[in-house]
């Protein structure tokens, strides 16, 4: 008897008792659909917050500096020399000051925040121009009063037209030099809700230090390398490495993808118990179908069955129930991945996919198709162990 | 030639508690190839022990029982079930097809766990189906067909694994007597063309229609001749007479 005849006598039994069948994979395609749409959710959550977090911006590291004192500070142009001196780890600058509240005419814009900035801030945070030019080297040399708006701003303040008219920032009158394109969805709430102007302006008018600078770095991969040259200096510079805090968006991804694997792993696991209560009731009907087949194993040995083929034959059998429940469970389990991503873009209007992966998809059906083997062994064990005298009396 | 099927002093003893019934008490017998013999007794006479000892169902607990010479007392379960693959040709009072099963594929079963190849499986089979007269309801599921045809379908089972004997246990007892008669008529003309048959019964009419008796009692064989000296006892017990 070949692996494939014992296939194919398994399937004609299967067949012959579709509803039994049915009942007792049922355990595994709970268990199997439940792991495959809790693994899905974790990929496209996974996916989700990697979108999320590089339209932050990715090849970024934010520095905060809280200072030490007036004594010790560290100078824009002295971080500017650093970019310029670490080529290999550091690509661009710009400082970052807050510039006070907007106004429009008499409007005071309370969403609408206004930003000083350098001149690499456009491409470092991949903006890009609709209309007009971004700030330049020579607006910041001179601290002029020029800024650039965000979409929302244009439209919704100016019907689309605000290029070389002006806008109040902190008291004082800017001309608009430049409309971004859209970045976000052109809301109220959105980044396309923003002014950009030159930092030197805006620490002239607040009076304040310049304390907060995004960096963009050369390589992701290269991220620790790159944090390492700004530390060494800013540490150098402050006697201490208390006086700032350098924040890298990736490692945070990183960290963030970490726990969520946590999670997703310990909610598959308690998935994961349902397939042991499936192979329960798999070993339970093999045994049975063992027992209402007592007879059909006597003659099968009379004939010349050994043990060994009786095992193999009713070992298959349990293998191919739990893998067709397992294929079904793998069906099921997509299916429930699409109805979850409709109710997510739908409902919680968020761009979230629930996409199993191919990897758990191969794992499932194989772990089906082992707790099968290793729940039907027993069951095909006693069948192969019967006298075959008394099997043949069995009624 | 030795004999086919020989017994030397066989018993079977089960202890049950403090007592030991002897299934079978030192049964000496020969049958030898081509011949028809009926094994007969009522129940309890050992019949039925015999037959399992035979087709290496089951062991003797003391003695010998040789198969075409081989002493089988000492072999393991699967080197039993691989001699009953060979040799044995086994055909049952209730049919014993496997249900699920065509009549083609119920034929075959002995031949796939002799490892034979496909094709001649399937010729094998079908010859052996029309012998039976049975080559027209291949594809039939036992349930669709009468006792008599399932029991044909039994001894195209059992012929198309080409056994050095053909073992049947109460062939006729679920059949009407026509269907019975057909029966074994079939088997004698098996046995013309060469098989061993080895008949096991109750029914004394059925066992006169083998060529030799051995008639059985409390485990003991009481006669061992042809049928019409039936009534004529064995003087030495123990000792099988000479055979036809």
């Amino acid at each position: 008897m070949s692996f494939f005849q014992c296939f194919q006598l398994a399937v004609k039994n299967i067949m012959a008792s579709k509803v039994r069948a049915i009942l007792t994979m049922l355990g595994i395609i709970i268990g199997v659909g439940a792991v495959i749409l809790i693994v899905g959710l974790g990929n496209g959550m996974e996916i989700y917050m990697t979108q999320s977090f590089q339209s932050m911006g990715t090849d970024t590291l934010t520095l905060s500096i809280y200072g030490r004192g007036s004594s010790r500070s560290v100078d824009v142009d002295d971080l500017y020399q650093l970019v310029e001196d670490n080529p290999e780890y550091l690509k661009a600058l710009s400082p970052e000051v807050n510039a006070g509240n907007v106004k429009v005419g008499n409007e005071s814009l309370s969403y609408t925040s206004a930003l000083g900035v350098g001149e690499d801030y456009a491409s470092i945070k991949k903006y890009e121009m609709a209309q007009g030019r971004f700030l330049q080297y020579v607006d910041i040399l001179k601290r002029n009063k020029v800024c650039v708006v965000g979409s929302y701003v244009n439209q919704e303040y100016y019907g689309g037209d605000a290029l070389g008219k002006t806008i109040r920032i902190n008291g004082n009158v800017f001309t608009i030099i430049g409309v971004l394109e859209v970045i976000g969805d052109n809301t109220e709430h959105s980044t396309d809700n923003q002014v950009l102007l030159p930092y030197s302006t805006a620490a002239k008018l607040s009076w304040g230090s310049i304390n907060s600078y995004t960096f963009q770095i050369v390589s992701e991969d290269t991220v620790s390398q790159s944090k390492l040259v700004i530390e060494d200096y800013l540490t150098e510079a402050f006697g201490g490495d208390s006086a700032y805090q350098l924040i890298s968006m990736s490692e945070i991804l990183d960290t963030m993808t970490q726990m969520l694997n946590v999670m997703i792993t310990i909610l598959a696991a308690i998935a994961a118990i349902s397939l042991v209560v499936g192979g329960i009731g798999i070993m339970n009907i093999m045994l049975v179908s063992v027992s209402e087949r007592t007879r059909e194993i006597g003659i099968r040995k009379a004939l010349g069955a050994k043990q060994r083929h009786i095992l193999s034959q009713f070992v298959i059998e349990a293998a191919t129930t739990s893998a067709i429940g397992g294929v079904l469970g793998i069906l099921l389990g997509y299916g429930m991945s699409s109805i979850a991503t409709f109710l997510i873009v739908n409902l919680m209007q968020e761009d979230l996919a629930v996409i199993p992966s191919s990897s758990s998809v191969i794992g499932a059906f194989a772990i089906s198709a082992a707790i099968g083997i290793l729940f039907g062994y027993l069951p095909a064990r006693k069948a192969a162990r019967l006298n075959p005298i008394e099997a043949l009396r069995y009624d | 030639m030795g004999a086919l099927i020989e017994f030397r002093q066989v018993s079977k003893i089960y202890h049950m508690g403090d007592s030991a019934v002897h299934a079978a008490d030192k049964v000496s017998m020969q049958i030898f190839r081509g011949e028809f013999v009926a094994i007969v007794g009522q129940s309890g006479s050992g019949k039925s022990t015999c037959m399992n000892i035979i087709g290496c169902l089951d062991v003797p607990t003391s003695g010998e029982y040789l198969l075409d010479g081989q002493d089988v007392g000492e072999l393991s379960d699967n080197a039993l079930a691989a001699i009953r693959n060979r040799m044995i040709g086994f055909i049952f009072q209730q049919y014993n097809l496997l249900p699920k099963l065509s009549v083609e594929e119920n034929v075959e079963v002995s031949m796939m766990y002799a490892g034979v190849p496909g094709k001649e499986r399937r010729e094998r089979a079908l010859a052996a189906l029309e012998r039976v007269g049975l080559a027209d309801k291949l594809k039939h599921l036992p349930s669709q067909l009468s006792g008599g045809q399932q029991q044909r379908v039994s001894i195209a089972r059992a012929l198309a694994g080409r056994p050095s004997v053909i073992l049947a246990d109460e062939p006729t007892g679920a059949l009407d007597s026509k269907t019975g008669r057909d029966v074994l008529r079939l088997l004698q003309q098996l046995n013309r063309e060469g098989n061993t048959v080895v008949l096991i019964t109750h029914d004394n009419s059925i066992a006169r229609k083998a060529q030799r008796i051995i008639r059985l009692e409390d485990g003991k064989v009481i006669y061992d001749g042809l049928p019409d000296a039936e009534d004529a006892v064995v003087t030495d017990r123990g000792e099988g007479g000479s055979g036809a």
